[in-house]
């Protein structure tokens, strides 16, 4: 599927509502994670909005639905933003993040609202969950995808390469894996702190086709979910160099933004960046 | 001297190997029940289903985190995971795992800790779970069971199944002694048996600990005291009722299990004791220290997890009721 320019134009629309959104309730919850929610506001507009995620809003445990799970689970609010915006729920329960009595939790949780399909924000379990979907729809002979959304820092957690080698056993080729590659963890640069490098080696041989592509280009997003949902008895993983903080120059310039939100100030100035791409 | 001989009990199979085929057969009756393992299926016994059930059967290699994950999966698919391995691997290497993807976000999956306590002997403290009721007491809404014979084991892994949400079963490597007839074992999940009459003191044991208790009161007996027993098979939600008729009735209890007392199901009851109508009590189990390599009857002396010790313990106690 090819997408068009008009089509292209709405995504952005919805990029930049979503970037909004999280702007507004991070804001309002005076905590939260707004970079880490930003650099990966395209590849869950391709996902949700672009026709690549089968699911029902109405009848959110559809059994063949499509998943998506969040496993960098600090992007909350990018997840909630999409779900509301998707039909999952009334947006008004945005602006209850992290509120006492809220379904709206700092990081998802399991079984409160729908639309969320895992307990996150320990970082490294999301794709073990997955793969579990996976062998689940083998079993119940379902033909849905599973994605799970990884974070970069998170790739050091060993969970991480104990579900790669078994995904790659287990022949998981409806697993898509995309990493929110922003080179950034809470305490600075990846290739500082930890190095991750080479990625695309790592994945590869742990049997796992990689594809690569520019996280904020969605395009390049789409063709390459078409091209891993092709992949055949193996998983893929779509590596989506993205930068943190997109969208607002003053949060992408300062890593140290990594769980913090804006101040009023600073959020009238984000809004106006926001606005005018 | 043999656990159970003292109160005329005969010994069963190991408990493992009740669980493997106790497994086999609910995989049987249901469909919907899937087993992972973390390559232990030959120790753990869920081989018997590797064989009879390959389709539903998942060696996930040696990785909890990652074994606990996929469990968690499965559950979401309308599958019911039971997710096994020892005890202390699960627990310790996927602590995380459990709380987040099982405990917190209440799923509808099954952990089996098998080799619990000391009794697995030879191969040392490394493999023992003497600590795992504590780590699943950390999870608020996970159900914790310790089975004491063979037909309970039956029947516990029969209730845990049915029962819809997070359960932790603990299982052993040693044979127990058999306290329930196969046709009549009570086993509900939060209410604690009664497995003997008395007045002059209870006994509230879990696992291979109510046969020892029932040893004890045997020797009691001959003393011309009464003890009552009490098979505290379901660690949470605990039996309050059970417990506080216990005291009331008898003003005497002791706890015994093969777990660390710090943390363990004797700490949950004195804190219930102590809310509801304290009474003297005394503890048997580990204290503050890590086992070693042996035979389990050697540990089971060196460690004071005896009937011997139980029956010191019922006689202090008494003794504290009566000053």
């Amino acid at each position: 599927m090819e997408v068009t320019q008009i089509q292209q134009e709405t995504l952005k629309e919805i990029a930049r509502d979503l970037r909004l959104d999280i702007l507004d309730m991070t804001t309002k919850a005076e905590s939260g994670h707004p970079s880490s929610s930003f650099s990966a506001v395209e590849i869950l507009t391709a996902l949700y909005f672009a026709g690549q995620l089968r699911y029902r809003p109405d009848d959110p445990w559809w059994p063949a639905r499509d998943r998506f799970i969040m496993s960098k689970g600090h992007a909350a609010p990018l997840l909630y933003a999409v779900l509301a915006r998707a039909g999952y729920f009334d947006r008004q329960l945005l602006w209850e993040l992290r509120k006492i009595d809220s379904p709206v939790q700092g990081h998802p949780i399991q079984g409160l609202l729908p639309g969320v399909e895992a307990t996150t924000g320990s970082l490294g379990q999301g794709l073990s969950i997955g793969l579990g979907h996976v062998l689940g729809g083998r079993l119940n002979h379902l033909d849905y995808h599973v994605y799970v959304l990884l974070g970069d820092g998170e790739c050091e957690a060993g969970q991480i390469w104990e579900a790669a080698m078994a995904a790659a056993h287990f022949k998981a080729d409806r697993l898509i894996a995309i990493l929110d590659y922003n080179k950034y963890q809470e305490t600075g640069p990846i290739s500082r702190e930890m190095a991750l490098e080479p990625l695309v080696s790592k994945w590869e041989s742990f049997g796992w086709q990689v594809f690569e592509v520019d996280g904020h280009d969605m395009r390049e997003i789409i063709q390459a979910l078409q091209a891993a949902r092709a992949a055949a008895n193996q998983p893929a993983i779509i590596i989506a160099h993205t930068i943190k903080g997109k969208g607002v120059s003053f949060i992408e310039a300062d890593f140290t933004f990594h769980g913090r939100a804006l101040n009023p100030e600073q959020a009238v100035k984000a809004r106006e960046e926001i606005l005018c791409k | 001297m043999q656990v159970g001989a003292k109160a005329g009990l005969s010994l069963g199979k190991p408990m493992r190997d009740v669980f493997g085929k106790a497994l086999l057969a609910v995989c049987k009756d249901n469909p919907k029940v899937v087993v992972l393992d973390g390559d232990l299926s030959n120790s753990t016994k869920t081989d018997h289903v590797r064989h009879k059930f390959p389709e539903r059967f998942f060696n996930i290699g040696i990785a909890e985190s990652n074994l606990v994950g996929v469990g968690a999966g499965l559950a979401a698919c309308d599958l019911i995971p039971w997710i096994t391995s020892f005890s202390s691997f699960l627990l310790c290497n996927a602590y995380d795992q459990i709380r987040l993807a099982v405990a917190l976000s209440n799923i509808n999956a099954k952990i089996l800790g098998s080799h619990g306590g000391i009794t697995l002997g030879k191969d040392g403290p490394t493999q023992m779970g003497i600590e795992d009721l504590a780590l699943m007491g950390g999870l608020p809404t996970m159900v914790i069971l310790v089975p004491s014979d063979a037909a309970s084991m039956r029947a516990a892994v029969r209730a845990a199944t049915d029962h819809v949400g997070p359960v932790f079963l603990r299982s052993s490597r040693v044979p127990m002694p058999q306290i329930y007839s196969e046709e009549a074992t009570p086993f509900e999940i939060g209410e604690a048996n009664l497995v003997r009459q008395g007045t002059d003191v209870t006994i509230i044991a879990c696992g291979l600990m109510v046969g020892m208790a029932l040893d004890a009161a045997a020797a009691l007996a001959e003393g011309g005291l009464q003890a009552r027993v009490v098979d505290m098979h379901t660690i949470r939600p605990m039996d309050i009722k059970t417990i506080k008729s216990a005291a009331q009735e008898t003003g005497a209890i002791v706890t015994a299990e093969e777990h660390l007392l710090q943390g363990g199901m004797g700490a949950n009851i004195a804190r219930l004791v102590a809310e509801h109508h304290p009474v003297p009590m005394r503890f048997v189990g580990l204290a503050d220290e890590f086992p070693e390599s042996a035979d389990p009857e050697d540990l089971l002396k060196k460690y004071h997890l005896t009937s011997n010790d139980i029956l010191k313990a019922a006689r202090e106690v008494i003794a504290a009721k009566n000053r």
